[in-house]
């Protein structure tokens, strides 16, 4: 079948031209971090002059550690909160249940910019007002519902008989908990945290409402960068922030997969 | 934290671990959803101090200027382009994909689509303006290889806030796509061919049509965020780029005229509640 292996042939070409098309922005904007000319004129001459002046710029490091430990505290309390609601819908049957399953999908499904005004205005309008706090507050909401939905999924693949057994031996309810069920959903609630780590370290949308001039994250703070022009600062601090980020979610895949087959 | 309550099935049982997620989803997405309802029929914010009464006037502002609805629909057209878009790069990929690509390779390959979506949308968006600006890679690259000169200069306007939006979502359509199109079984396909369908036939009625729930997953999710994008017209639009969403965002951190921005949102959170009830039934049939 000659047409049939020409075939196979272009369709893995053009899985490469998709795959050009994706990485090619993002590797030329890494490779422009590390060259000498600020208005990226070519040649290309090496320098890491602008990773250096990255450490001078006091804003942009605060603004990456408000991230950073906005990003951790995240990931704790939906890993926390959201394991714990998993393992209540899949112990328990009521009425309401699937109302409350569905109730997981618009946080998701909505627009961040209209997530990110409401609360804004709602925030404002009860007195929590704007800051580290506020954006804090709306991370972990707009996290919680993936964390569910990851751990959930890996509750489907537990079988409920290890409990009853483990019952049945003489454990009590905490001890099931603890010795039997979590162990085995924690690849559910790795990848979940990862996953809420990674919706709030790349959040641009809804900080960008809640922040205040000293009190931003590292997206908003680049946003309004581009905003004023191009510098080469912005080029280094982005490349870091997209091998972070892309480093996180190939950590996240294994985990998952881990989580999907065993 | 997991309560010593003996497990007896019940709401009364789920509450204590059900409750704090609930709650804090509640504080920070339902009720605000709510309170910009409300606060988009007021003339003032009431805690701004300023006194405050009920108005459709917000409303009334959004049906009687016609700048608001004319915007609404290049929204509307720009989230129908860039799913189109989506569409036509992202399927022929998934398809090869699920079906020509085996093994490891399959799954390299897969990974490495799926993973720039889950890196900062806003630095990918920033990634193409030193593509497509003047002076720039495009630019450069091009003039070197063709004898004659040209300028390339797409920054700022708007093929470059699609080729932004296109890069940014469709690995969602390769995901959604593939997810469907692994599902179809090979025999199938066999079948068709072998009962003497072209590979078009098969295409059209066999693979198209199974593979259909993939296709409408895949442009709600894109066409949906789309509609509502601000900060990618913003950064590759210049001027070109105002859209619906960048006119929410001027109401909220330019023109602090937060009722209106209310009843905008409010408007674009009734349209993409439309498109998604349209979307659910083949959604629900897929899963």
């Amino acid at each position: 079948m000659a047409t049939t292996r020409i075939l196979e042939w272009l369709g893995r070409l053009y899985i490469w031209l998709l795959l050009a098309f994706l990485y090619l922005p993002i590797i030329i904007m890494a490779l422009m971090s590390f060259n000498v000319s600020p208005f990226y004129q070519l040649p290309f001459e090496w320098t890491t002059e602008w990773y250096a002046s990255l450490w001078q710029n006091d804003q942009l490091i605060a603004a990456t550690w408000n991230s950073v430990e906005i990003a951790v505290i995240t990931t704790i309390i939906c890993t926390v909160l959201g394991s714990a609601a998993s393992l209540a819908l899949y112990r328990n049957e009521f009425r309401g249940k699937k109302f409350l399953q569905a109730l997981l999908f618009p946080p998701i499904a909505i627009p961040w910019l209209i997530t990110g005004t409401a609360m804004l205005i709602f925030f404002f309008g009860v007195g929590i007002g704007r800051g580290l706090h506020a954006i804090l507050l709306g991370h972990v909401a707009l996290a919680l519902p993936y964390v569910i939905v990851v751990v959930s999924a890996r509750l489907q693949t537990f079988a409920p008989e290890l409990e009853e057994a483990a019952r049945s031996l003489g454990a009590n309810q905490w001890q099931v908990t603890q010795r039997v069920t979590l162990p085995w959903i924690m690849p559910g609630v790795i990848a979940g945290g990862l996953f809420a780590f990674a919706v709030s370290f790349d959040q641009f949308v809804v900080s960008y409402f809640l922040a205040t001039p000293g009190q931003t994250t590292l997206p908003v703070e680049i946003y309004a960068a581009i905003r004023k022009g191009f510098t080469p600062e912005i080029n280094a601090v982005s490349t870091i922030i997209i091998v972070v980020s892309m480093a996180l979610m190939l950590l996240t895949a294994r985990f998952f997969k881990f989580g999907g087959e065993k | 934290m997991a309560a010593a309550t003996a497990s007896r099935s019940g709401l009364r049982s789920a509450l204590p671990l059900l409750a704090p997620a609930y709650l804090w989803m509640t504080v920070a997405i339902f009720l605000p959803l709510s309170a910009m309802v409300f606060f988009s029929f007021m003339t003032e914010l009431p805690l701004s101090g300023k006194p405050w009464a009920f108005t459709l006037g917000n409303y009334a502002a959004f049906f009687s200027q016609s700048l608001y609805l004319t915007l609404l629909l290049a929204s509307l057209r720009l989230g129908l382009e860039v799913t189109l878009w989506c569409i036509v790069i992202g399927y022929p990929a998934a398809y090869v994909l699920a079906k020509v690509l085996k093994g490891r390779s399959r799954e390299a390959i897969f990974l490495l689509v799926i993973l720039p979506f889950w890196s900062n949308g806003l630095v990918r968006i920033f990634s193409w303006a030193m593509v497509l600006r003047e002076g720039g890679i495009l630019d450069t690259a091009l003039n070197a290889v063709l004898p004659f000169k040209i300028n390339i200069d797409l920054m700022y306007s708007y093929p470059a806030v699609i080729i932004g939006l296109v890069h940014s979502y469709v690995p969602y359509m390769v995901l959604t796509c593939y997810l469907t199109l692994q599902a179809i079984d090979d025999s199938l396909i066999e079948a068709g061919r072998s009962l003497g369908a072209s590979r078009l036939q098969v295409l059209k009625r066999v693979i198209i049509p199974l593979s259909m729930p993939g296709l409408v997953a895949g442009a709600a999710l894109i066409f949906v965020p789309v509609v509502g994008s601000f900060m990618e017209p913003r950064i590759l639009g210049g001027r070109t780029g105002t859209f619906y969403g960048t006119v929410i965002e001027d109401q909220f951190v330019a023109v602090f005229n937060w009722p209106l921005g209310a009843a905008l949102s409010f408007i674009l959170l009734a349209v993409v509640l439309v498109i998604l009830a349209v979307a659910s039934p083949v959604l629900k049939r897929a899963a």
